[in-house]
């Protein structure tokens, strides 16, 4: 596996025309996103739009209605299990909810995925994990349990557990939740760091226009189940549609519904007679 | 058969649901294989489901044990065979009592835990990490659970039989003065490896099987809330305690 | 790591205790707990009735058990069941005038086969026959002969439960 793969384009992961309904929900109406390699790309959008979703559908966690997911020249669609584990396996995720495995220490979380993968000696593993550690500022909390972490700590550890295989493609929901200045500040740098030095590629999802703006190349914006915007961020916090205006602004208002569809609010509290 | 209105169905739910397991049972027998790499976990859950569930099964066998001795002493005395005592213990213990008895504490001590652990791993995103570090939570989490229950089973069951027999025989022989020799060489003369140790052993072995399927399945398809894991969790202990009963009828009906 | 070990520990202490339990009932509760380790010899005796005599049933002299039922065979000549008895080597010393009879053990026990010692001077070897024998009490024999009365069938054959003893020369 070389770093020149044969897609034509210099995209990591390209998706074209990606549609996925779930139960009755219409979450992605014909999705067109690129992600460069070597990039850190921004996915931006209200909550409920489906950009957890969308990363489930880059690691084939879901499958699409329709629509094509082409990671590092591989047709998702095409994989078997084996093809997808492969793939994962270059892939680092971290969680919403960092999903660390309870009934393992901090140390053992991250070092989980070597040890499934490869028969590695102790001291190889301590001297991978613990710069992992070290990084996400956590080389002292080894040894505690996950349920002895804060969610932000907990966050961190989720980290560390995703680059410590080194992946091609890492992959952030919403990773700034939840975290303290400082540590907002160390993962920002992190973020940069990971993506220059080890020269891999991210997506992060993120409300956050400020920190995003400091870390990503590009943004992609999603509302109604399609990409609103894209650009680099200073183009998009220009604000230059109405739906940027809007998201960026914070208004109820716009074509971003802030509320999720109801009937009529004074029909509700009964103060009229609703009609049949 | 002119209303075609929907109505729930107990028979079809069930079977819906034993058709569902049976697939469940398929993945997990795939993923078998896989899950020898992931032998010290396989053993990690044998102490969980197995040495754990050590009090309650050693406990309760205990007590079966005294009930039966109490029991069966006053009604065989009215034959005047108590001498039988311990051989009417040895083969009820061994060919039924302990393999569900054991089977049902296994799914309230056992199957309830590996429910409430999965439905909790599938609701805090952990399987699902599982699978984005290229882990496969069925060899990972699910077939070392169910080999840990064949495993564990067995033992269990023979180890309540024992604490059962030691039972009886504190109350039959200790307390009620029955003759020590006349206890055992009656079991032994009547009690055969095959036709009861043996057996009982396989039955625990499927249950074995059969409670930590359940549990498995009810735990990685459960709604992934506290209440889903709740619901999951009571119906890992009724479906298996009556899946149990019912394989345990099949069993002794047709292979015995 | 030091949680593992203890873990593999304490899985290790299960299969033991399990297995052990397994072991023990196999072996010292069943019938498997009656057959010696040490040599046998056998001794043969014939009975017009045996009852519910089983194969490996104890043999016994004063309640105490010297061996086990090894054989049980129908004498096609004879019509009367021919059992061997295997006893243990450690009972070497009996009378060859000893008697043999298929007691219950309580009223609705097992049968087992008694020796009663006799007093000559000659001891059994290795494939003797036992001549005194005592064929099984059966119950309804009982009955019938104490409750009915005792001169109801003489059409049948003498439902004599003891006597048998066979005087039958056998070299
Ligand atoms: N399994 C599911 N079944 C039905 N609807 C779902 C399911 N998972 C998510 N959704 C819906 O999909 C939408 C997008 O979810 P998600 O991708 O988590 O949003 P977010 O952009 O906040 O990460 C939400 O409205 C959610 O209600
Ligand atoms: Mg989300």
């Amino acid at each position: 596996m070389t770093a020149v793969s044969t897609t034509s384009t210099d995209a990591l992961v390209s998706i074209r025309g990606l549609r996925t309904k779930l139960g009755d929900k219409v979450i992605f109406d014909g999705v067109e996103l690129d992600i460069p390699r070597g990039s850190v790309t921004a996915v931006m959008g209200p909550s409920g739009t489906g950009k957890t979703t969308l990363l489930r559908h880059i690691t084939g966690q879901l499958r699409p209605d329709a629509g094509s997911i082409v990671v590092d020249g591989r047709e998702l669609a095409t994989l078997d299990r084996d093809g997808l584990f492969d793939l994962r396996e270059r892939i680092g995720y971290l969680f919403q909810n960092s999903a660390l495995l309870t009934d393992f220490t901090v140390f053992e979380n991250v070092a989980f995925p070597l040890r499934q993968h490869a028969r590695l000696p102790e001291e190889l593993i301590r001297n991978i994990v613990l710069p992992k550690l070290q990084a996400v500022g956590l080389r002292g909390a080894a040894e505690l349990m996950p349920a002895e972490l804060s969610g932000g700590m907990a966050r961190r550890v989720a980290l560390a557990r995703a680059i410590v295989r080194d992946p091609m493609l890492l992959i952030y929901d919403e990773p700034f939740v939840g975290l303290d200045p400082i540590a907002l500040n160390q993962v920002l740098k992190l973020i940069r760091t990971l993506n220059h030095t080890l020269g891999l590629t991210s997506i992060v999802v993120a409300h956050e226009l400020a920190a995003v703006s400091r870390v990503a190349d590009h943004i992609y914006l999603l509302a109604a189940g399609k990409v609103a915007a894209h650009g680099a961020p200073d183009q998009i916090s220009r604000g230059e549609t109405e739906w940027t205006r809007q998201f960026f602004g914070g208004e109820a208002d716009g074509p971003v519904p802030f509320h999720y569809p109801a009937r009529d609010y004074a029909a509700d509290l009964g103060f009229t007679q609703e009609r049949a | 058969m002119s209303e075609p209105q929907p109505r729930p169905s107990l028979i079809g739910d069930s079977l819906a649901q034993v058709g569902a397991l049976g697939l469940f049972l398929l993945s997990v027998l795939a993923a078998v294989p896989r899950s020898l790499r992931y032998f010290a976990e396989t053993v990690r859950q044998v102490f969980f489901v197995g040495a754990m569930s050590l009090v309650i099964i050693m406990t309760c066998g205990l007590f079966i044990g005294l009930v039966l001795g109490l029991q069966l002493y006053e009604v065989l005395s009215r034959f005047g065979s108590t001498a039988s005592v311990g051989t009417v213990v040895a083969i009820a213990l061994y060919r039924e009592l302990g393999p569900v008895v054991t089977a049902l504490l296994f799914a309230g001590r056992a199957g309830t835990s590996i429910t409430a652990e999965i439905g909790l791993m599938r609701a805090t995103d952990q399987l699902a990490a599982m699978e984005m570090m290229a882990v496969d939570p069925m060899a990972y989490v699910v077939a070392p659970r169910f080999l840990a229950g064949i495993v564990a089973m067995p033992l269990l069951a023979s180890i309540f039989n024992a604490l059962a027999i030691f039972g009886a025989h504190t109350v039959a022989v200790t307390w009620l003065g029955l003759d020590n020799g006349t206890f055992w060489s009656n079991m032994t003369g009547a009690v055969d490896v095959w036709t009861d140790v043996m057996n009982g052993v396989w039955k625990s072995t499927v249950f074995g099987g059969v409670v930590t399927l359940v549990a498995t399945y009810q735990g990685y398809t459960t709604a992934p809330t506290s209440e889903g894991v709740a619901y999951a969790t009571t119906r890992t202990v009724v479906s298996s305690s009556i899946l149990t009963l019912a394989i345990d009828f099949l069993m002794t009906a047709f292979l015995m | 790591m030091t949680q593992r070990r203890n873990h593999q520990i304490g899985t290790g202490l299960f299969i033991v205790l399990g297995f052990a339990a397994l072991g023990y009932l196999a072996t010292q509760t069943t019938s498997l707990a009656n057959y010696r380790q040490g040599p046998t010899y056998a001794l043969k005796a014939r009975f017009t009735n045996i009852g519910q005599l089983k194969l490996r049933a104890p043999v016994k002299i004063a309640g105490v058990r010297i061996g086990s039922v090894s054989d049980i065979q129908l004498e096609p000549d004879r019509l009367e069941a021919l059992v061997t008895l295997a006893i243990d080597n450690r009972y070497n010393q009996l009378p060859d005038d000893s008697a043999a009879s298929v007691f219950t053990s309580g009223l609705l026990g097992d049968q087992y086969v008694a020796l009663k010692p006799g007093g000559s001077p000659e001891l059994f070897k290795d494939g003797d026959e036992i001549i005194l024998t005592q064929s099984s009490v059966q119950l309804e024999e009982l009955i019938g002969k104490y409750l009915v009365g005792s001169g109801d069938t003489p059409a049948k054959k003498p439902a004599e439960p003891e006597s048998a003893s066979k005087q039958g020369e056998k070299p």
